[in-house]
């Protein structure tokens, strides 16, 4: 939306900016933030955000989805019949789901716990499918690969700001590590369900704000 | 209570760890679809309905999948029981009532990836619930999703009336208002404890 008046802010970063792998990258990290901007993919973000480990280790396992099927997609896109391609994405997706979910149980069996039925739930992440859908079946494997990263990048972005927040808020730690002496009395509205949706809506008014301050 | 009794699985499903509001599951079409009462309550019911036939066909492939030692095959055959099923709703809808098919619209075809479906189909299973069970499952969640969505529909007609500063306006007042309903629904998190 406001990308012009970026490139023109960020003399700098012009040229890099202007070749068309770069953008494909960056996009995904900040113009069209999967989580931020496309508001895309709600129900990772909201329920496993309430630790800023688990926000690390969900944004992984997608941007992982998103790149092998993104890739795969790619290479097959001119095989898939139009008439299958929803259903052909979907089984795409689905294996690749169910090889995260053997390897985190096998990396963490504990993390694997904590996150539960999430890690399946990613075969459902719209954003996944919408990536599929209007990039990977359209361009060649270098830029779905990009676009992939650049969005798994930009989702794991969002994923950890929530994270962080509810950690630091709700149980006063980051990354289990202590941050406040021990008289600090935690929000435990953060780590519950409704801090979820308060954190976030506290962001979008946040980028909401430097918009309306950035155009005026 | 006893937990594994078919009236307290109903209402920890539709109230105590309601799928929208505790589980955080079908958050899209929540925030999509919940504008209007109307459509709000006729999502809900089709949802409804995916979600007991896709419990029963989840219960029976549960079963198969044990039977023939596969089960790294379960969210895969899961995912496709529910494409089809939500096919076949479409179809039968569309030729029993034009009316209500043109009225869902693209809703339809997007219950497919409404998380809140699989998440049914994941849940039952790693609960162990009987074919019973099963169906008095999905027939909780699918009324806790109905509440939900009609309850948020309501309160956004109202909001509609309300003088919102510019800078809340849009995905994050909704945010709010749901954080604040899901506060709410807290209360009955007491429920099932006697």
């Amino acid at each position: 939306m406001s990308s012009m008046s970026d490139k023109e802010r960020l003399g700098f970063w012009e040229e890099l900016k202007s070749s068309p792998s770069t953008n494909e990258f960056l996009k995904g990290i900040w113009k069209d933030n999967p989580v931020f901007v496309q508001v895309l993919g709600m129900c990772p973000v909201l329920a496993v955000t309430n630790t800023a480990e688990n926000a690390l280790a969900m944004g992984l396992a997608t941007t992982f989805v998103l790149l092998m099927s993104n890739v795969l997609v790619s290479l097959l896109r001119n095989f898939i019949p139009k008439q299958v391609r929803i259903a052909s994405y979907i089984l795409i997706i689905a294996s690749f789901v169910t090889i995260v979910d053997y390897l985190i149980q096998s990396v963490s069996v504990e993390l694997h716990k904590s996150l539960g039925a999430f890690i399946s739930l990613i075969v459902v992440n719209c954003l996944i499918l919408s990536r599929a859908e209007a990039f990977a079946s359209k361009n060649t494997v270098k830029y779905s690969a990009l676009d992939a990263l650049g969005m798994g990048g930009g989702f794991l972005l969002g994923l950890l700001c929530l994270g962080a927040v509810r950690e630091i808020l709700g149980s006063g730690t980051l990354f289990s590590l202590q941050l406040f002496p021990s008289g600090f009395q935690e929000w435990i509205v953060m780590i519950l369900p409704a801090g979820g949706f308060f954190t976030l809506a506290g962001w979008l008014i946040l980028i909401n704000y430097t918009k309306e301050r950035k155009l005026s | 209570m006893n937990t594994d009794s078919l009236g307290y699985i109903f209402i920890s499903a539709s109230l105590i760890n309601n799928f929208v509001l505790a589980y955080f599951l079908g958050i899209c079409p929540f925030l999509g679809v919940s504008g209007k009462i109307g459509t709000a309550s006729k999502m809900g019911a089709a949802v409804t309905f995916v979600m007991l036939i896709s419990s029963i066909c989840a219960y029976t492939i549960h079963y198969l999948l044990l039977r023939i030692n596969a089960p790294y095959l379960q969210l895969i055959s899961y995912i496709v029981v529910i494409a089809s099923t939500v096919q076949l709703v479409e179809m039968f809808i569309k030729k029993m009532s034009p009316a209500l098919f043109r009225a869902l619209g693209i809703f339809l075809p997007l219950i497919t990836t409404n998380c809140a479906i699989l998440g049914l189909a994941l849940f039952q299973t790693s609960k162990d619930y009987d074919m019973i069970q099963s169906v008095i499952y999905a027939l909780g969640a699918g009324t806790g999703f109905t509440l939900a969505l009609v309850l948020m529909a309501g309160l956004r007609e109202q909001l509609d009336l309300a003088d919102v500063p510019k800078l809340i306006k849009g995905t994050a007042l909704v945010l709010l208002v749901a954080g604040i309903l899901s506060l709410a629904f807290m209360g009955f998190s007491g429920l099932g404890n006697q």
